[in-house]
């Protein structure tokens, strides 16, 4: 029976007289076509799944998964995992899902990520719409594509053939935006119990991005109450909005170094709803990125000098939370994973483009594990509503991870410190 | 309890389901090959190019490539003038235009012609159809229409329905259709054919059948289409030939009550035409075929006249081409 324990349980890859017809159809191991184990012609095998994949970012794109709340998400990777029987198949504490195939040799660990949450609220549409040629919905690329492929990943090893050697450890990691702070990814870490050795994290986009270094990052939040205003009273005091002002011309004011390269992403403000209420309260959300740790925590005791002394002097109640923070790490651009990536993505004749990241990459380089961050397609409008990725360069993302995969399995040079 | 009661009681608890009673597809997929048995899907379309992407992926991962349940996806078009089709063929549907279907037979645009000319077109020993401008689609649409075919052999059709709330307590709670359902057949059923009132959906777009009914059937291809099917199927079969399953939830376009008139008024004139031809009324005047409503501006009325006519086309056992083309199989 396809996906049953039965014919899995001692090596998922064997074929079986077992298999229904279904199983047959898709599962043939396309031979001669990827014995060379060129990406160009891994993609044209992976192509005969389009339908099986894209219905798995549909499914994964319509069910929402705020950060916190991800378990419609995570209840779909496991089951996407359970029924291609996989080994250690579970949501764990932190609430991710977890799924391994096991090498044929075992001894190393490769671990494949894709974050499960979205920034959207549940009570917004996650309805997709399927063109032709692309697909467009709320967190289609940030993450509903990267979910897709973790889910249909262990058909596409098989569609092409591929054993691998190592174990490959499949991870939908919650809480990953925001107030998360990774800690999904930073729980699966401290309490795995083997040693990963290298890794992979899929986001939906940009294909051709690479990403091999983190950078240091603090993410915060400053909050200004200035008290109620005494009833009856036109009095030209300074609301909170009046407050808030003189913290970000202050912050603006700040010197970053262009070397590191440092800088101050001031993402939201929020204070008031009408015209002629002084409002009470007031919130800045801010995030201070640099390829320096020491600099981030530079800049972040200047914000709270800052802080302190608009409470000094506005009389009012202002605190600062820092509600994430990461460090910077890097493997370097000459690393193997790093250098085998780039050729890869020349031969599928795509420009690869180096960014830094400060997602689930960051808590791998912490721990010294070899990770890079690769982008699955192009894609529009990240984050608004109609957010949308293109789905023929999908395939050269596919082709992409399954060549990287292959270098991994059988490269020694690319395993982690120990 | 008077025995027409009984009997829609009685058959409530045997004959209605819901989705999730055929979770497992590895079973039914197996049951459904030891049956011999052939399942087509028909989607038929007109201007749907926002939708149809997406549930011809659905279908064909979850239904042919996943688990072979489905041996052809077909959608049959009344001549769309957006990207429709080229949108289901690139994922993989069969794609024909109507009127290319059975020329000899002519081409009349509406949904019922297209449900009728798939009985040639398509392969399967049951023939499942389903709309083309569902957002929330899902594998459930098929699956929870046929199970019930392959597991009994003795029904023959299969409606769905759609009303599982997020979240209900054990106690009583309201449930039916949409709004003509419920202000016209619902009533008229329960004055002429009262068993046909266990259908909670009667009008429902999806539904499963298996092909030795729909060829003896008669096609409106109007609006009246699913009401005279279970007219006649009912009259042929009895109401054991039927079964439901409650799909839980339908996202799709709502219509506006203007549309939904013209939907009630076509929907009435086949309903007589069905009483007339069994007998149930003596003879009936002869009726309008022009619905009437009003548009305001101002203080001025203005009538909107629309002409409706339910044709109907005649049962696909009695198209010669089709029983050439029965025999060659």
């Amino acid at each position: 029976m396809p996906f049953s324990d039965e014919i899995f349980s001692e090596n998922p890859f064997l074929p079986s007289d077992q298999t229904l017809g279904s199983e047959r159809n898709f599962m043939e191991k396309a031979k001669t076509e990827t014995e060379s184990g060129k990406p160009s012609e891994y993609r044209k095998v992976l192509e005969t799944l389009r339908e099986i994949l894209l219905a798995n970012v549909v499914m994964a794109a319509e069910i929402p998964s705020p950060t916190f709340h991800e378990e419609g998400v995570v209840e779909f990777l496991f089951n996407r995992f359970k029924e291609a029987g996989l080994n250690h198949v579970a949501i764990d504490e932190a609430g991710n899902a977890t799924g391994m195939i096991p090498g044929t040799r075992g001894g190393k660990n490769i671990l494949i990520a894709a974050h499960v949450d979205k920034i959207w609220e549940k009570k917004e549409d996650h309805t997709l719409s399927v063109s032709a040629d692309s697909m467009q919905g709320r967190g289609v690329a940030d993450n509903s594509l990267g979910v897709a492929v973790l889910a249909t990943l262990p058909i596409i090893l098989k569609k092409l053939g591929i054993e691998l050697e190592s174990n490959l450890i499949l991870l939908g990691n919650t809480c990953s935006f925001g107030r998360g702070d990774l800690a999904g990814m930073r729980f699966f870490l401290d309490h795995f119990e083997k040693d990963i050795d290298s890794a992979l994290c899929l986001e939906g986009t940009q294909l051709g991005r690479l990403s091999y270094s983190s950078m240091g990052m603090a993410r915060g939040e400053i909050v200004v109450n200035v008290g109620e205003e005494p009833e009856g009273l036109m009095m030209d005091r300074s609301s909170a909005i009046g407050s808030l002002n003189k913290i970000i011309n202050s912050i603006l004011a700040i010197e970053r170094p262009e070397k590191p390269k440092t800088s101050i992403l001031l993402g939201s403000v929020e204070s008031g709803s009408g015209y002629n209420v002084p409002p009470i309260t007031g919130r800045l959300r801010f995030e201070i990125r640099s390829e320096s740790a020491g600099v981030v925590d530079k800049v972040k005791n200047q914000i709270q000098e800052i802080v302190e002394e608009c409470q000094a002097v506005d009389q009012c109640d202002a605190t600062l939370s820092i509600l994430a923070q990461r460090s910077p790490g890097d493997i370097g651009f000459d690393h193997p994973l790093v250098r085998k990536a780039r050729e890869t993505l020349s031969e599928l004749g795509i420009k690869t483009k180096v960014a830094p990241s400060i997602s689930e990459l960051s808590a791998l380089l912490d721990k010294g594990i070899p990770a890079l961050t690769l982008g699955l397609t192009k894609g529009d409008n990240r984050h608004a509503e109609n957010e949308s990725i293109l789905i023929e360069p999908v395939f050269d993302g596919l082709a992409q991870l399954v060549s990287l995969l292959k270098f991994m399995d059988s490269s020694a040079e690319t395993t982690a410190e120990k | 309890m008077n025995s027409t009661t009984k009997i829609i009681s009685d058959w409530l608890s045997t004959n209605t389901y819901h989705h999730s009673d055929f979770w497992d597809l590895e079973k039914l997929v197996e049951a459904k090959q030891e049956s011999g048995q052939k399942i087509s899907l028909c989607i038929p379309t007109l201007n749907e190019e926002k939708t149809i992407g997406k549930e011809i992926i659905i279908f064909k991962s979850e239904l042919m490539d996943r688990y072979p349940l489905v041996d052809e996806i077909a959608v049959i078009d009344s001549g769309s003038k957006d990207k429709t089709l080229e949108v289901a063929a690139s994922y993989g549907a069969d794609t024909y235009l109507s009127a290319d279907i059975l020329p000899e037979q002519g081409f009349k645009p509406g949904k019922g012609e297209n449900l009728w000319k798939a009985i040639y077109q398509l392969k399967g020993d049951i023939i499942c159809y389903v709309d083309a401008d569902i957002t929330n689609i899902h594998a459930r649409f098929v699956t929870g229409l046929v199970a019930p075919l392959i597991y009994r052999p003795e029904v023959q059709y299969v409606k769905a329905f759609y009303d599982r709330p997020l979240a209900f307590s054990e106690g009583v709670r309201p449930s039916g259709g949409g709004r003509v359902t419920e202000i016209l057949v619902r009533p008229l059923f329960s004055l002429f054919f009262p068993e046909l009132t266990a259908l909670v959906q009667p009008l429902s777009g999806e539904y499963a059948v298996r092909r030795e009914v729909l060829e003896e059937i008669p096609f409106p291809i109007g609006y009246g289409v699913e009401t005279s099917h279970l007219i006649d199927v009912y009259q042929k079969r009895g109401l054991g030939a039927f079964a439901q399953t409650d799909l839980d939830s339908r996202v799709h376009r709502n219509q506006a009550t203007t549309d939904l008139g013209k939907m009630a008024f076509g929907i009435l004139q086949s309903f007589l035409n069905r009483l007339e031809s069994n007998d149930m009324v003596k003879e009936l005047p002869d009726m309008e075929t022009i619905f009437r409503q009003f548009q305001a501006e101002g203080k001025k009325y203005e009538q909107v006249l629309k002409e409706i006519v339910e044709e109907e086309r005649p049962p696909m056992n009695t198209i010669d081409e089709y029983l050439s083309s029965r025999s060659k199989s």
